[in-house]
């Protein structure tokens, strides 16, 4: 019997070395010895092709300053799952995500120094957007204004705000019209947005759902969208969507941020820093730009500027005292959206 | 077995064929129709991308790994769940069939929260530069986790049809565990063995939930074939996703068509031993 | 009392050993991480989520809509594996091959793929419509696509017990004047029961789960159309790890205790049979 057993475990050994050998071959193919070093820009949805673009002409640049090959790499998701990836393990050398609040929480680990919102210009997002409307062509609900959305013969499409962070960004800017308008008065706000997402037909969990459910699905009369994708929709199918720009809303800014404690262990921060900066030039706007996200630098807007229409934009530290208060009193548990939602 | 069908027959043949036509056949027409939706140049071109070709890669990779070490587990598991009676036996039965009642999602977190930064382990993987989450072992963990249950769960209701006697006789005659489970319970589960091996080899192909937790999408690196297929579709290039799934969908097909070869062959063997 | 340690059938310790050894490792290390990590919250927390109106309406409808996909799946399982042993027509290779498919089609795709089918512009959706259901975007469309990916559980678990099942009993029913119909009810049905309960468990434990193919065809509308698994992805988009522990937690037992359940029914029936 003991002979069994003993053969028993040395089996369970066996199988266990073969998992972990197999494992073992991987892990060393994909290492990081091999050609070069690799860097990981770990971003969100819909920059995937500006950053496509934009690593090609980084890659070129670092190589003609520093001789050196760096091998870029780039990963996209969901803002929120990106962040969180980060905070897990995922070896990120940049982020460049949807919203300040997520990079707030991968900081709040450790991973990157609580104030690196001031480590580069302008709040640290070097390309801004904004929150617009995308409607059928013709606008045939005649959709213009933050109020058309609570009509009741509008269907309305737009991402849940607990899982997406574009989401979070359309919410927000409803909000900030409607205190306008009402002065302040939470109660009717609330009342204001609680019909907005009465008139919602599909809460899709994340921004290019929402845009698939509008434009595949021939889902609701208007999308609420980041301007970006907006533009990339009438882009795609100019006879069938246009943009319709509201007189106000909100200032988007998708933040970057060094990895700190992932470079200065890979030894990378050189390039990380040299990659944000290279979001700042002329060249990296330009590509922003032409990825329809509005460029700070003001030459490069004003070469784009008939593709972006002047609107009032408020900010989230104006109107709302930054993000962390704002994920507190309108996103986390209890806060406004779960309210609307309340069963009466 | 009846071989005469009668009008009940072909009215359960037709009601059966009329809901395969519906749930299972249309939505393939409809991924077929989509991926060759701009021509064949285009669907070529959508599978023959570096990054779709290295995503297959990844995908095969982890499929056979996992299969291999789940069939070990699954034989060994249902030889004991069937052959001997034992304390604890319904709880190490539900066990196994946990993951089943796991969502997916969440036992991608079980690795990052076992391998990830927040573990214990952590600091130790690191100092001895040990990757799993977010690299290709824990892509490979996961798949094994959410396909682990079939090759099991196929074969115990056949086992357990077949009950013990044959086993027993064989003991009783002195022979080895190995010579009873190689002449004796091997033959018996064949079929459901292989039925297991394919259904275990379908769902690690297609897993999606779980790698995508573990996986990081790191392009080129760690995106097996249903995640750049998700990656695809995010970027509104449709016809490109349809046309990487439909590579799933002929691997499928292929490996349900090896199946039939097999058992082809087998069926002409047994009638040439009887 | 029995003896338990003392078996015929040689193997026991060395199966014991692989099992006990490869559960630990792939499942019960990975689970134990998971309880240790949301272990933190208290009972106070776990009982404030997991008893919020809106996670228990999100219980209700993925608990409501995988008892009816798989009561579903267990009818047309049935009837699939019944058809595909019993007769033979043409085509029937094809017919048998794809009741895998589910299985091989990531679950996204099959959410993209039943969506614009079932969608108002869809192939088969303009019917729903037309007759007045929203197939898509609503508990039909969830229970749609729980269908879909639950079809092979039962029909595969059926079918080698179908296959393997002693043609003999049936003959002899039917040469004592049983109809059809009794001899089904009386002498197959029995045989096929285990496997089709443990089937239809299998679909429904797997549709409770379900996130891939659900989230793009339900809608997701809070008191609606919000299935578990999503509230568990919002509370992690809040980087609320225990919140969304806290609800996976009870999904995961309630799948379990059903999974338990079901195989402590078949010991005793394979126990009473033995006797």
């Amino acid at each position: 019997m003991k002979a069994k057993k003993w053969l028993a475990v040395a089996t369970g050994l066996l199988m266990m070395a073969g998992v972990m050998a197999g494992c073992g071959s991987d892990a060393g193919s994909s290492g990081e010895s091999a050609d070069g070093q690799t860097f990981l820009n770990v971003s969100y949805d819909p920059t995937r092709e500006l950053y496509s673009d934009f690593n090609e002409a980084f890659s070129k640049k670092w190589e003609a300053d520093t001789g050196e090959h760096v091998n870029f790499t780039q990963s996209h998701g969901g803002s929120g799952k990106q962040a969180r990836s980060v905070r897990e393990g995922l070896e990120a050398d940049v982020v460049t995500l949807a919203l300040a609040y997520d990079v707030d929480e991968i900081a709040a680990t450790g991973l990157i120094d609580k104030d690196w919102i001031k480590k580069f210009p302008n709040n640290s997002a070097p390309y801004t957007s904004t929150i617009v409307f995308l409607v059928r062509k013709g606008n045939p609900k005649n959709i213009h204004d933050w109020d058309d959305l609570t009509r009741d013969d509008v269907a309305v499409v737009t991402p849940n705000p607990k899982t997406s962070g574009g989401a979070r960004w359309n919410y927000l800017a409803a909000w900030a019209y409607a205190e306008k308008k009402f002065g302040g008065d939470t109660e009717q706000v609330k009342g204001f947005i609680k019909k907005l997402f009465q008139q919602v037909v599909a809460l899709d969990s994340g921004a290019r759902g929402a845009t698939t459910s509008f434009v595949q699905r021939g889902q609701g009369d208007v999308l609420v969208a980041w301007e970006n994708e907006a533009l990339l929709s009438v882009q795609e199918d100019p006879d069938k969507y246009e943009i319709v720009v509201p007189p106000s809303s909100i200032l988007a800014e998708p933040s970057v941020a060094v990895v700190d404690e992932v470079v200065d262990q890979k030894g990378t921060r050189k390039v990380a820093e040299a990659y944000i900066k290279y979001l700042y030039s002329k060249e990296g706007q330009e590509i922003a730009a032409k990825h329809f996200y509005r460029p700070r630098d003001e030459e490069v807007a004003a070469k784009y500027a008939s593709q972006f229409p002047k609107l009032t934009l408020v900010t989230i530290d104006d109107a709302f005292g930054g993000w962390q208060k704002a994920q507190k009193d309108h996103f986390a548990d209890g806060g406004t959206f779960d309210q609307i939602y309340e069963k009466k | 077995m009846q071989k005469e069908k009668g009008a009940l027959g072909w009215a359960l043949i037709g009601i059966a064929a009329l809901f395969l036509l519906v749930m299972l056949v249309l939505p393939l027409v409809l991924v077929a129709s989509e991926a060759l939706a701009k021509g064949w140049q285009t669907y070529l071109r959508a599978i023959t991308e570096p990054f779709a070709v290295k995503a297959l890669y990844l995908t095969l990779e982890a499929t056979v790994l996992a299969v291999i070490s789940n069939t070990v587990f699954g034989l060994a598991s249902a030889f004991l769940l069937t052959k001997f009676s034992f304390r604890g036996k319904s709880l190490i039965g539900s066990m196994i069939d946990l993951p089943f009642a796991i969502s997916p999602v969440v036992a991608g977190l079980f690795f990052i929260m076992l391998f990830g930064r927040m573990s214990p382990l952590y600091p130790f993987l690191r100092a001895e530069h040990i990757t799993i989450v977010f690299a290709v072992p824990g892509i490979i963990l996961a798949t094994v986790f959410v396909t682990f249950p079939f090759i099991t769960r196929e074969l115990v209701p056949v086992m357990e049809a077949q009950g013990r006697d044959e086993e027993e006789a064989a003991a009783t005659f002195g022979a080895s565990g190995w010579q009873i489970f190689r002449y004796v319970t091997l033959p018996n589960i064949k079929w459901a063995l292989v039925y297991g091996v394919i259904l275990c080899t379908a769902r690690a192909m297609g897993e999606f939930g779980a790698v995508s937790v573990v996986s990081g999408h790191v392009r080129g690196k760690t995106n097996t074939l249903p995640l750049h297929i998700e990656i695809l579709y995010n970027e509104y290039n449709f016809t490109a996703a349809f046309a990487v799934a439909s590579i799933l969908v002929i691997l499928a097909v292929l490996i349900l068509v090896l199946r039939n070869l097999a058992e082809g062959r087998a069926k002409r063997g047994e009638s040439h031993d009887g | 009392m029995m003896k338990m340690t003392k078996h015929v059938i040689p193997g026991f310790h060395f199966t014991l050993g692989i099992t006990f050894f490869y559960l630990s490792l792939i499942l019960l290390l990975p689970l134990a991480a998971f309880l240790l990590y949301s272990s933190g919250m208290g009972m106070a927390k776990f009982l404030d989520v997991v008893c919020d109106a809106r996670v228990f309406h999100a219980y209700e409808v993925s608990f409501g809509t995988s008892l009816a996909a798989a009561i579903i799946n267990a009818v047309f399982g049935l009837l699939l594996a019944w058809v595909l042993v019993r007769y033979e027509f043409p085509g029937k290779r094809i017919f048998d091959g794809l009741i895998d498919l589910p299985f091989a089609l990531p679950t996204a795709v099959a959410g993209i793929a039943l969506t614009t089918l079932y969608a108002e512009n869809g192939w088969l959706g303009r019917f729903f419509y037309a007759a007045g259901v929203s197939s898509a975007f609503s508990v039909v469309g969830i229970t749609i696509a729980l269908v879909f990916v639950g079809i092979p559980f039962v029909a595969r678990s059926v079918q080698p017990v179908l296959k393997d099942l002693d043609p003999s009993l049936e003959e002899a029913a039917v040469m004592f004047g049983a109809t059809p119909w009794q001899t089904f009810r009386r002498v197959v049905f029995p045989e096929l029961l285990s496997p089709l309960l443990s089937g239809a468990a299998l679909a429904f434990a797997r549709g409770i789960g379900e996130y891939g193919s659900v989230v793009f065809i339900a809608g997701n509308l809070p008191y609606e159309t919000e299935i578990a698994p999503l509230l568990i992805m919002a509370k992690l988009e809040q980087f609320d790890y225990q919140a969304a522990a806290a609800i996976a937690i009870v999904m995961m037992a309630l799948s379990f205790l059903i999974l338990l359940a079901l195989n402590s029914y078949q010991r005793y029936r394979v126990r009473r049979q033995g006797v």
